[in-house]
């Protein structure tokens, strides 16, 4: 009973809590000591559970048949714009804060705890998701657990410092440019975004729906595939989740890549780049034998027309907002949105046509390779407040252009794992890009580089 | 729609969309419409067949 848990995987504390070397009150009673010891520094949670998740551990504890729950005891929490029963969705805004409370828990969570997962609490993040920092203007920034003066990276920068400070193996988060990616490769951990359509969001605050994805963050491949392996399945609550057949993927982890082909994405996606995020890249590609560069088609307009979509669907979903309580808004994003407001509808349209042709072309690529590699960020985690990098020569504000990476991938809804290298002193993370609804591949190739050492969560010292 | 067009430009929007547009705030507001209006442009002058339709509702 006197296990180190503070750094297990979600499979590790399942396997000890079925076996009965540990029992899930511990993982959790253990979790909430972490949380109480190292959140005032990484303010990743924003709420914890307590009294919820003592119930809920004690429930796993006294079911007959633990080892047919995957996730028996692992404490996860969701990034806050996630329904918690009994708990305003804030979605990192003020202006949410006056909701009422949920009346019962997202789909996702609901799931989760049926796999014997257990929620502990609800996750910082940037301002109605509209954020590629982790910081928040009214919570104060969540803090990377590698150099706490850094960022996280957003949108889910909460679940970033969470899971790479090891108050959690597991997290929810949201992409709808990049929002799991950029966090966890700015943290060193992995991230899950599934093909668009494949998790419901339903129970959850929108950014831009017709790009809002959900998916999670943990620090080894099979956590993300167990996890997402009991968040599959349709829901009719959610108008763009597809109804498709559950298709698990912790069973084919160990296939290995066998003849995967593998390209790497070139031009655009080494433009810009870093020292460190080329260096990732190609450390990946060596490890994985992938030689065969790629060029990804109109990428660069990909992610204008991302940018555009985001800036006005993201202005129509908050326009009553803007007009009554626009001082309650963080100024940096409300800004953004009274600009999306005021784009012509035209410049839309054409940017949905543009998705369409751009989606048939890349999709073309997938008949010469299984998986495209690609970094994540242009550069490891900026300062706390930072406002510009430089790239390419150019300097740009930092926080619309962390995801330049990521934002032409998610366009398409593509699904992506990202993974983490533990360059020093800060780690960085690489894509696996592969075709609609081959999650499996992904995670077959994260797993790979995980068994070959090279890719790993690098564990901070805090 | 760069300089005084594109500042009557957002004044007049904001008017007619019924924002609240602070004196303060248009600063920021021009510059985050500078920039998404160039993405804009961006995809704009990208030229695709009459018959291309968009994906609004998006399947991947």
């Amino acid at each position: 009973m006197e296990q180190d848990l503070s750094w297990a995987s979600a499979a590790q504390i399942a396997r000890s809590v079925a076996t009965g070397e540990t029992t899930a009150l511990n993982t959790v009673d253990d979790a909430f000591a972490r949380i109480e010891e190292h959140n005032p520094t990484l303010n990743a949670f924003t709420a914890i559970t307590v009294e919820r998740a003592r119930a809920r551990a004690k429930a796993v504890d006294a079911a007959r048949d633990k080892m047919s729950l995957p996730l028996a005891g692992a404490p996860f929490a969701v990034k806050n714009l996630n329904d918690i029963e009994g708990l305003a969705t804030v979605a990192g805004s003020k202006i949410n804060r006056a909701h009422p409370p949920a009346k019962k828990d997202s789909p996702l969570i609901e799931r989760l705890e049926a796999a014997g997962a257990v929620l502990v609490g609800a996750l910082n993040m940037g301002e109605y998701a509209y954020d590629f920092t982790g910081e928040n203007i009214h919570d104060g920034p969540s803090r990377n657990p590698h150099d706490v003066t850094r960022m996280t990276g957003g949108s889910s920068g909460g679940s970033g410092a969470a899971v790479a400070g090891g108050l959690v193996p597991l997290a929810l988060g949201s992409d709808t440019n990049g929002s799991i990616r950029v966090p966890a490769s700015l943290c060193g951990i992995f991230g899950l975004k599934p093909t668009y359509g494949r998790l419901t969001r339903a129970g959850s605050f929108p950014f831009v729906v017709s790009l809002d994805h959900l998916g999670q963050l943990a620090r080894s491949t099979r956590d993300l595939a167990l996890s997402y392996d009991a968040m599959q399945g349709f829901d009719a609550d959610d108008a763009a989740c597809v109804n498709r057949a559950v298709e698990p993927t912790s069973a084919l982890l160990e296939r290995g890549i066998g003849d995967l082909r593998i390209a790497v994405a070139g031009d655009y996606f080494r433009k810009g780049a870093s020292p460190q995020a080329l260096g990732a890249l190609d450390h990946v590609a060596k490890a994985l034998g992938a030689t065969t560069a790629i060029e990804i088609p109109q990428a660069a307009r990909a992610r204008a027309a991302a940018y555009v979509i985001t800036a006005t669907e993201g202005a129509a979903l908050h326009l009553d907002r803007l007009r009554k309580q626009a001082n309650d808004f963080d100024p940096a994003v409300r800004d953004r949105l009274l600009a999306g407001a005021m784009v012509p509808s035209t410049f839309v349209v054409k940017a949905q046509i543009f998705r369409r042709w751009y989606r048939e072309r890349v999709l073309d690529l997938f008949k010469q390779c299984d998986a495209i590699l690609a970094p994540a960020t242009p550069c490891s985690a900026p300062e706390i407040g930072q406002q510009t990098f430089t790239l390419d020569g150019v300097e740009l504000p930092v926080r619309p252009n962390m995801g330049l990476y990521t934002q032409p991938i998610s366009f398409i809804g593509l699904p992506v794992v990202a993974v983490p290298v533990s360059l020093k002193p800060l780690p960085i993370g690489v894509q696996i890009i592969t075709a609609p609804w081959r999650e499996d591949i992904a995670l077959r190739i994260a797993y790979a580089l995980e068994r070959m050492g090279a890719a790993a969560a690098p564990r901070p010292t805090l | 729609m760069a300089g005084p067009p594109l500042d009557d430009f957002i004044v007049a929007a904001a008017a007619a969309l019924d924002l609240p547009l602070q004196r303060e705030w248009q600063a920021a507001v021009k510059a985050n419409l500078e920039v998404t209006l160039k993405h804009a442009a961006t995809v704009a002058e990208f030229a695709l067949p009459d018959a291309a339709e968009p994906a609004p509702v998006f399947k991947a």
